[in-house]
């Protein structure tokens, strides 16, 4: 999901760790084995199957590490652990309640109607069920939202470098975006995926030590607690669901029904079931049970992410001899921000070698995330934009060709996004609002699709577009009459995560009002044209012959069982 | 997945970490023959000699067991 911190307005010319010899010997390994890998699979990258949608020859296994790793954009380590830093356990919530449920909703409702439907991408399949109209309305706003967002994370990136390392930020932008290029541009999906997979254990190796040393040094999980409580007295920062009863109550200025609802609900649902960055890792499935599994087996891993990015953050409020602040008040009394709290977690606990090994886990982290991003716009453009509007009749090899040089030019646009962000800061502002405008709605749009027949081609496109525009509506009205928070987020205590929620409720509220009322005012389609899109009118494959232990739903009620459980453990 | 030819992802993570876990350990052991001025916290535990000795099992389980040359004998 975007990541929300304020990273980006750093200007002090910090150099939190130095690496030696052998720390850089392990960065270059790295970008070594990527662009080696890239260059290996270009030979079996060359249909646009095979480009697009990896050979639709994934396993579960790696197609559920690389629809994760895909998630894993750069700010993903640094930015949670600072919201963890600031908010606490809080900040879980966007790894459970704010993924859990919806990955599990995927894999079992979702999924088979995108498999058996054949699409190559999500506007692929609305245009399916819906038309033309309403695919191409969706393909403009993902690559649109696509480019934007992955120029932002390489800025991001690259200022974390500058600030971490104190690598130039030019060098730090054109390397590691050119790399992905590279790879991407030569192995297509196939090479993205197999580059995520590597990444995700990276960053894993890379960043699970913080976690155990530090769990050591504070003397365990309530001794960690304890020195938590000792540090913030009166501050509630290890309670999950305790404190949201109201606004005021906790750090985040948020209430339960905003989580639950907004956050559990339309963003997270949103977010994991339609947005094609990540949906694409798993259409690369080899057959419709490892479609099933892989956002399973992802949701199984994802539950464990926090370990290591919110638990040092959480750790760092235990055991860091400095008091954290906001990024302005940093840049004034040049002090540390809560932003920089995993490389200083690095660097306290992190000698040679290992220290590398965790830069790496942070670039791994930028560059599956940009991978993700430009295998994703290239598809969406090829086969959404090019295809049905530009050069309808050709061969399978030229589309091929227009994904490979769509691939450099998704890099050179978010590279040039980066630097826009770099001269006009104020972006971020408003990059932070376009999940909600464009995600949300188009969740209603999927989802009355995939379940309710009525749904008629009319109705998805006016729907979708009725959902955008009023989120873009509420955005401006808070923008133009900050009064107006009190009627978008309920509340005039509302800070800017939970309006955005809030915004993106409401979006999808809209949406599937307009969706219903347009659709019973227009002719449906007839039932023929529904198959394989539509519950109801699509004959699902049955799994009776597979054992227990191997079928979807089995492993959907163990996660969902350890989901409960720990939101509990942690209330 | 199964091409044929095709060299398994496993084994590509498997010797990266079977170079990180060599470097990784050397680094840790050098540190500790020779204490570094100044230590990070918890140098004691000596966590690169044990978390290289990890990377160096886990890369060299998935090296042999995903070797392309295995395969085709």
């Amino acid at each position: 999901m975007p990541l929300t911190p304020a990273l980006l307005m750093q200007t002090t010319p910090l150099r939190l760790v130095s690496l030696s010899a052998i720390d850089i010997a392990i960065i270059v390994i790295y970008f070594a084995a990527v662009l080696g890998i890239g260059f290996y699979l270009k030979r079996y990258a060359e249909t646009g199957e095979d480009f697009f949608l990896a050979g639709r020859e994934m396993t579960a296994w790696i197609a559920g590490l690389s629809f994760l790793a895909a998630n894993l954009g750069s700010l993903e380590l640094m930015g949670w652990a600072a919201s963890a830093y600031q908010y606490g356990i809080l900040a879980t919530h966007w790894y459970w309640i704010g993924a859990i449920p919806a990955m599990l909703f995927l894999g079992l409702v979702m999924m088979p109607f995108y498999y058996i439907s054949r699409t190559h991408s999500v506007p692929g399949y609305l245009q399916l069920r819906y038309g033309e109209a309403a695919r191409a309305l969706s393909a403009i706003t993902f690559g649109f939202m696509t480019v934007l967002m992955s120029g932002i994370n390489m800025y991001s990136m690259a200022l974390v470098m500058k600030v971490v390392l104190g690598w130039d930020i030019h060098f730090s932008i054109w390397m590691s975006s050119l790399t992905v290029g590279v790879y991407v541009f030569l192995g297509g999906l196939l090479s993205a995926i197999f580059n995520e997979v590597l990444q995700f254990v990276l960053i894993w190796l890379g960043a699970l030590l913080i976690s155990i040393i530090g769990l050591i040094d504070a003397g365990g999980w309530s001794g960690m607690v304890a020195r938590i409580q000792h540090n913030f007295p009166g501050q509630s920062y290890t309670h999950l669901w305790s404190t949201l009863g109201s606004f005021s109550d906790n750090p985040m200025g948020i209430h339960w029904v905003g989580i639950v609802f907004g956050l559990g609900w339309v963003i997270s649902f949103g977010y994991w079931t339609t947005d094609f960055l990540v949906v694409q890792r798993v259409l690369a499935a080899r057959d419709l049970r490892s479609a099933k599994l892989a956002p399973i087996i992802g949701s199984a891993f994802k539950m464990a992410v926090p370990f290591i990015v919110i638990l040092p953050g959480l750790l760092g409020l235990a055991v860091l001899p400095e008091r954290l602040v906001g990024e302005g008040q940093a840049v004034a009394t040049g002090g540390h921000s809560y932003n920089e709290v995993l490389p200083l977690m690095l660097a306290r606990y992190c000698g040679p070698g290992l220290l590398g090994l965790g830069i790496t886990a942070l670039i791994a982290g930028f560059m599956s995330g940009m991978a993700g991003n430009v295998s994703a716009f290239a598809t969406v453009w090829t086969y959404d934009i090019y295809r049905p509007y530009i050069r309808r009749e050709a061969t399978d090899a030229h589309y091929v060709a227009v994904g490979r040089w769509c691939t450099i030019l998704g890099v050179l646009v978010s590279i040039g996004t980066a630097y826009l962000v770099m001269q006009f800061l104020s972006i971020m502002d408003y990059v932070q609002a376009l999940f909600s405008f464009f995600i949300a709605p188009l969740f209603g749009t999927v989802l009355l699709g995939m379940l309710w027949p009525r749904a008629t081609p009319e109705g998805g496109f006016w729907g979708l577009l009725a959902g955008t525009l009023s989120s873009i509506g509420m955005w401006l009205w808070v923008k133009l009459d900050p009064a107006a928070l009190r009627y978008v987020a309920l509340s005039p205590k509302a800070k800017d995560m939970a309006e955005n929620m809030y915004r993106a409720l409401w979006s999808w509220i809209v949406c599937v009002a307009v969706t219903i009322i347009v659709s019973y005012a227009t002719r449906p389609k007839p039932a023929e044209e529904l198959t394989g899109l539509v519950y109801g009118h699509t004959k699902l494959p049955s799994e009776g012959e597979y054992p227990l232990y191997q079928r979807p739903a089995f492993w959907a009620c163990i996660v969902g069982a350890v989901f409960i459980v720990l939101n509990i453990i942690f209330w | 997945m199964h091409r044929p030819g095709l060299i398994s992802i496993w084994f590509f993570i498997g010797a990266v970490l079977l170079i990180y876990g060599i470097l990784i350990l050397g680094a840790g052991v050098y540190s500790a023959a020779v204490p570094e001025s100044n230590p990070v916290v918890l140098a004691n535990l000596h966590a690169g000699v044990w978390w290289g000795i990890l990377l160096i099992a886990l890369g060299a389980f998935y090296s042999l067991r995903f070797s392309p040359w295995r395969r085709k004998r």
